[in-house]
């Protein structure tokens, strides 16, 4: 035991003797959970919006000035072509544009249908999808005006059935991404720093030469990782407390489960993250291998976690492929836990997956490293 | 020269003589670029939802068949009652219930009025929305169906085109993001991590007691990697054009231009990055650490940066991969040319001259 508390003890030393490190360590994290948590929103706004309207009536005016109205679309210009208009879209200035042919108003009155151009920039095929919804949304609405300005109501006509969807959105009424961004950024930083620093420091050794002068030292094998590993588990706590404090006072992130069971779930986690880092550096030579593979690693659990792109939308085997990606379980968690209340029996089946994931990791780890060379 | 190509060769011989690294180097690309390309997606597809329909009548039914046809949703509930949707939304099995109320089918034929509630779980903001978003035009279209036979006045007609990608295809905005966080990635963490090496190492006060010039040094460690990472840079584009389908409508040759300004831009931050740290571990984290999270998410690959708050707009411009990324859809899905990127390219030009102007300022040629 007082071996473990000597290696932790120098391990300490070690993380806060490097100057260099610290910021990285605490302040890097600290930063970019306050700025990118603000970052991640789908959230489509400020649609820079053109318009062709070479009929120039009552009905075109009144259709653009709805599109001013709009809280979602910037009105930015009048193109007098639509050559004009398709060239600003290519330099990149305007998101969609409307084009209103010549004697709309005429036909529409005639016909009383018509039909009018919508063109939008659909590099970003689903910001493209919910522009096209708020143009059409847009433009019905206006439908329903001009019917009522053109026509004198007459009895005979029918009443239309309508089915109205009344849309509640539970735990987060008011669409707040931040609610969803913070717990997940801040899972992904201590994800982050436990498995860079955890890979890197036996490798660190090897690669020094000071791995061997501790093999030939009475340091048994389990006491030699506890004492390597259990610094970054602190680590990886505290990072949580500070992150968890920061979401609390600066995003007012709701909190409504029991924050003891995020933390003992937590701790479980840290030892799978840890055990990775172990197995990385066992597999190494060098820490620009380790660290590779832990950027390797590290890019597929970030991008398949469901924190920025949903799972479900995924191909079935890419969905079957994220049931290794811990950082999925503990996003998934501490979501369930934070903005929903789940209870223990709720996160049971997902952490109970994290417990045995922690297991193999572990154990793995343990196996391959050899006190020998 | 010759002493310069000498210690070119022998950096040459240092990566290739780590195959494991060569490995890692060349296969991580392949692997993301493949996994991401084929699994990441925005769109909303396959959603999980249940059904509470307190009405169970034949207009309930067909509306429910409507939704069970969609791609977008699997119904794998049916709930009774209206206290087992706090449980099924707590587990995270559900993400959407839609509840019909009492009598729905007959509101609908006595009252012409019926409702439907679209009760989500909005712990994710974008996905309730949307959902919402979806049900409620199922629903339109089937109140148009119900209502063919009457005459509705003077309507309007919006016809959509989308504009660069028809279909939709996410693929068109995830490759050339994924292109640009690999090569920023992979380029400044190997210069910063092969220079900070030698310097841990000691090897540097070898190479610059030698008769080479410190900028020889910096260019000759930098060389092979500005290599490597055009080997990358045109697999990747390949595998894009080939495996999925996002077509070059500009010009590949301008393209491969600005592949190569974007990976000197890298490069360059990589050697900033290096004279300012001492140890490999804090080049490491510095290029780990505080590149990653950034690249991902203030560039536009996958949040667009004009809905950001303001500040963040202004911080997004200091990333190089922001530029990068319009360069590389603006030539590959717009086909436009350089008059149209100019502003970008020069950008990208001008970054990379500071951090090397950085650089050679903050590089120390003498022992501390």
């Amino acid at each position: 035991m007082n071996i473990i508390l000597y290696i932790i003890r120098k391990e300490f030393k070690q993380i806060f003797r490097n100057k260099g490190m610290l910021p990285i360590i605490f302040i890097l994290p600290v930063l970019q959970l306050v700025i990118l948590s603000n970052a991640a929103t789908y959230e489509i706004k400020n649609i820079q919006f053109g318009y062709v309207d070479t009929d120039n009536s009552s009905i075109s005016r009144g259709l653009i000035e709805q599109f001013e109205a709009s809280t979602y679309f910037n009105v930015s210009e009048r193109f007098s072509s639509e050559k004009e208009a398709s060239q600003a879209m290519q330099e990149g200035t305007i998101d969609a544009y409307l084009n209103i042919p010549v004697h709309f108003e005429r036909d529409l009155q005639k016909d009383k249908t018509n039909a009018i151009g919508v063109f939008i920039d659909a590099i970003d095929g689903s910001a493209a999808g919910v522009i096209n919804v708020y143009i059409t949304q847009i433009i019905q609405g206006y439908n329903n005006n001009i019917a009522m300005d053109l026509i004198q109501i007459s009895d005979t006509v029918q009443q239309p059935n309508s089915i109205d969807s009344i849309p509640l959105f539970w735990y987060n009424q008011t669409l707040n991404y931040k609610t969803f961004m913070v717990p997940g950024i801040l899972v992904l930083l201590v994800t982050m720093i436990t498995l860079f620093l955890s890979g890197m420091n036996i490798v660190r050794e090897k690669e020094i030469g000071t791995l061997e002068q501790i093999n030939v030292t009475p340091i048994k094998k389990h006491h030699f990782i506890i004492g390597k590993l259990f610094p970054f588990w602190m680590l990886g706590m505290g990072l949580l407390t500070i992150g968890l404090i920061l979401a609390k006072v600066i995003f007012n992130t709701p909190m409504l489960g029991n924050l003891g069971l995020l933390y003992v779930y937590t701790s479980v986690y840290i030892l799978v993250i840890l055990g990775m880092g172990l197995f990385i550096s066992n597999f190494t030579d060098t820490q620009q291998q380790a660290m590779f593979i832990a950027w390797f690693f590290i890019v597929i659990f970030i991008l398949m976690s469901g924190l920025f792109t949903p799972i479900e939308s995924m191909p079935k085997w890419a969905q079957i492929l994220t049931e290794f990606n811990p950082i999925k379980y503990f996003v998934e968690i501490i979501r369930m836990v934070m903005l929903k209340g789940s209870g223990f029996t709720d996160i049971f089946p997902l952490a109970i997956k994290t417990l045995a994931y922690a297991i193999l990791m572990n154990g793995l780890a343990v196996w391959s490293y050899k006190k020998t060379t | 020269m010759k002493r310069f190509v000498g210690f070119v060769r022998k950096e040459f011989y240092h990566i290739f003589r780590d195959k494991r690294s060569l490995f890692i180097l060349f296969g991580m690309p392949i692997a993301q670029i493949l996994l991401f390309g084929f699994a990441i997606t925005n769109e909303i597809n396959n959603v999980d939802i249940a059904i509470l329909d307190q009405s169970n009548d034949v207009t309930s039914k067909e509306i429910i068949n409507k939704i069970a046809a969609s791609k977008h949703f699997s119904i794998v509930d049916i709930i009774q009652k209206e206290s087992s949707i706090e449980s099924i939304f707590k587990k995270g099995k559900v993400k959407a219930v839609l509840q019909f109320e009492n009598n729905f089918g007959n509101n609908l034929i006595k009252e012409k009025q019926a409702n439907v509630q679209v009760l989500t779980d909005a712990t994710d903001p974008n996905m309730a929305n949307t959902i919402s978003n979806y049900i409620s035009s199922i629903l339109k279209k089937y109140q148009q169906e119900l209502n063919k036979n009457i005459n509705i006045d003077y309507q309007i007609i919006p016809q959509s085109r989308m504009i660069y990608n028809a279909e939709l295809k996410s693929v068109y905005m995830f490759v050339p993001g994924v292109m640009t966080v690999i090569l920023m990635l992979v380029s400044a963490m190997m210069t910063s991590i092969s220079i900070t090496r030698e310097k841990e190492q000691g090897t540097m006060e070898i190479l610059l007691v030698s008769p080479l010039k410190p900028f020889q040094v910096i260019i000759g460690k930098v060389f092979p990697y500005i290599f490597l990472s055009v080997i990358n840079a045109v697999v990747i584009v390949l595998l894009s054009i080939f495996v999925f389908n996002v077509p070059v409508n500009g010009s590949l040759f301008l393209l491969g231009i600005e592949s190569v300004l974007f990976i000197i831009t890298s490069l360059a931050l990589g050697i900033l990055i290096s004279t300012l740290s001492a140890t490999q571990q804090t080049a490491m984290m510095i290029s780990l650490m505080g590149l990653m999270l950034p690249t991902i998410l203030l560039s536009g690959f996958i949040f667009p940066i004009s809905s950001m708050p303001l500040p963040l707009q202004v911080i997004s411009n200091i990333i190089p991969a922001k530029w990068f990324i319009i360069i590389v859809k603006g030539i590959m899905l717009k086909g436009i040319g350089i008059g149209y990127i100019f502003k970008e390219t020069a950008i990208l030009v001008l970054m990379t001259l500071l951090f090397i102007g950085i650089s050679v300022k903050k590089y120390k040629i003498r022992l501390e």
